[in-house]
């Protein structure tokens, strides 16, 4: 079984996030970029699976420019075995459900029989992506999950959910499964890594090598994004003076109580 | 074309959830403008009547063995069914753990556009326009969904609450469910080990950062503190990254984003990515030794001082302010 690994290119969570003159989007000149940090957990989980020898290779597919191919060659650097860039001009301005189509068509192209993605991009926290995969092709999934098991078909796996319990699910492969923190940890590339990863070939595909035609693209997207802004500024705070560490929690009880009415 | 709001409302252990009211109060909001009724869809049992209280005109029922604990397949199906029967224009739910797993499924059986986790929705020139913030909250984006229904999930305490009596008919929908529905089997639930809420639905939350400077510390400081509020115990990522608090306390871009009334920062410095996952907290309580600590630009109220002499007097101040 191939497992697929969907790794995406987005600005490091230390980055300061600039919008551009026309509030369509930010400014990506001083960005650092980064994999997406729940990818790793995913990349990590389809390797330590391939060691267990419980899959036969480790794809990673990533839509993007040309200028995500860093991140993919860190995917390699690590130890996926191959890469595919899904990328077409015919992509471009596709929302979540069209980025779906490309990555399930995907799927299908590459013969993954698991999918493993982050439970969310760190840039448009959509949250999205992976679920709609898992329609498009009628696979089970398994969201934000904490422990991972796979024994012949059966996948078990510990997902959150909500008010602070959890379950533990089972669903049998092919399945979409989204990794969160705490899954394991992703480990660094190694030298060697690095350098057979200099010599792999990434594969592009495209809307024709997928069949794709139509539902992507600007043209088949229901959803529209507009009007970037910075978060709406706080009203300016004050510091609470006082005589004693005592004194000072004091005077917050009352500021919290007959000021703000929180407590 | 669907007319039009149909709130998904997640109920847990027969307990209806406050989103589902805080979703029900601003539907009929949004449906006075964009016209169209309000209903409510409760998957696998809750009390009907407190969503009529809270305006749904109908309630959608779904019973059965099969949504005793959620699963993608079956609650993705009676969702489905039901929107086939109400033909909503919108659908709102919760942005839950529940909720981000279900919607977007939903939305691409559907072939409809989502808008997730919104922290408002506005009629601008008779279209629904949801606010949410992307970067983890380092800037917001505005989004529009041109599909019937279009699909919007909230994040918890974006909305107050307020009552208002809908017609509340009943309308019992049967779910047909077949193998394909049954993808996942949940084996064991594994409750809550603490009493509070869960950090992304918390009203009041009391974080510690690094200079905790171990886990029994933040045992000691942190989590009487927060028993003191009734909050609930969160940590910045240097602090579970240096094992003092577990992942699932973790406030920030990679770990939870909240949105509570009263969010108290204990020794953290406030890198950018922990004010992402905190920054829309009503109020914003810093106390940091370090007066140039970036915190207190964000903070509502600040105290400069060693943590470990304001903590405990605060947990003694809050405890007798609110034990009375």
């Amino acid at each position: 079984m191939k497992i697929g690994v969907c790794l995406k290119q987005v600005p490091a969570t230390d980055s300061a996030i600039k919008i551009n003159a026309d509030a369509t989007g930010i400014v990506t000149d001083d960005v650092k970029w980064i994999v997406n940090p729940y990818d790793e957990f995913a990349l990590e989980a389809a390797l330590q699976l391939k060691e267990a020898g419980q899959a036969s290779e480790v794809v990673v597919l990533s839509m993007g420019a040309a200028d995500s191919e860093a991140r993919i060659k860190d995917g390699l650097a690590r130890g996926a075995g191959s890469a595919v860039r899904l990328h077409d001009d015919a992509f471009a301005g596709s929302d979540s459900l069209g980025i779906a189509r490309v990555i399930a068509a995907a799927c299908k192209k590459a013969e993954i029989g698991l999918l493993l993605c982050g439970r969310q991009a760190i840039d448009t926290d959509n949250w999205q992506v992976p679920a709609m995969v898992a329609e498009l092709l009628g696979w089970g999934q398994v969201s934000a999950i904490s422990t991972l098991a796979l024994e012949g078909e059966t996948v078990t796996a510990t997902r959150a959910a909500g008010s602070g319990s959890s379950h533990l699910v089972q669903t049998r492969v092919p399945a979409v499964l989204t990794c969160d923190k705490g899954l394991n940890t992703p480990r660094f590339a190694t030298l060697k890594g690095i350098m057979m990863a200099k010599r792999k070939k990434i594969a592009c595909w495209g809307a024709a090598d997928l069949g794709l035609d139509g539902g992507v693209g600007a043209a088949g997207a229901h959803v529209t994004v507009s009007g970037y802004a910075p978060p709406a500024a706080r009203p300016a705070g004050r510091v609470i003076d006082g005589d004693s560490p005592a004194a000072k929690a004091q005077e917050l009880v009352r500021l919290l109580r007959e000021e703000a009415k929180v407590i | 074309m669907g007319s039009g709001i149909l709130v998904f409302a997640e109920s847990d252990g027969g307990q209806v959830k406050k989103t589902a009211f805080e979703l029900l109060t601003k539907a009929r909001e949004l449906a006075g403008a964009l016209g169209g009724g309000v209903s409510a869809v409760l998957i696998g049992g809750g009390d009907t009547a407190g969503l009529a209280a809270h305006g749904a005109d109908t309630v959608y029922t779904v019973a059965g063995d099969a949504y005793g604990n959620y699963t993608t397949g079956a609650f993705t199906r009676a969702l489905q069914t039901v929107i086939g029967q109400a033909d909503p224009a919108v659908v709102l739910g919760a942005a839950s753990p529940v909720g981000k797993d279900l919607l977007p499924r939903l939305a691409a059986r559907l072939d409809a556009g989502l808008g997730t986790e919104c922290t408002a929705l506005d009629v601008v020139d008779g279209q629904l326009v949801g606010t949410r913030p992307v970067y983890a909250g380092k800037a917001t984006v505005t989004v529009t969904i041109s599909s019937s229904p279009a699909v919007y999930s909230v994040r918890p305490n974006s909305f107050s609450i307020s009552a208002g009596a809908g017609a509340g008919s009943v309308v019992a929908v049967d779910v047909a469910l077949g193998a394909d529905d049954v993808l996942t089997q949940v084996v064991e639930v594994k409750a809550s080990s603490s009493a509070v809420a869960d950090l992304t639905e918390a009203e009041r939350i009391v974080s510690g950062g690094r200079s905790l400077k171990s886990e029994e510390n933040f045992q000691r400081v942190i989590v009487p503190l927060a028993q003191s509020l009734g909050a609930t115990p969160g940590a910045s990522r240097a602090a579970v990254d240096a094992g003092y608090a577990p992942h699932s306390w973790q406030v920030g871009q990679t770990g939870k984003v909240v949105n509570p009334e009263l969010y108290i920062a204990a020794g953290i410095s406030g890198a950018i990515q922990h004010l992402a996952g905190m920054r829309t907290s009503k109020v914003i309580v810093a106390i940091n030794k370090d007066a140039e600590a970036p915190i207190f630009q964000h903070a509502s109220y600040g105290i400069v001082d060693d943590l470990f002499d304001v903590c405990p007097a605060l947990t003694e101040a809050f405890g007798a302010a609110l034990g009375d």
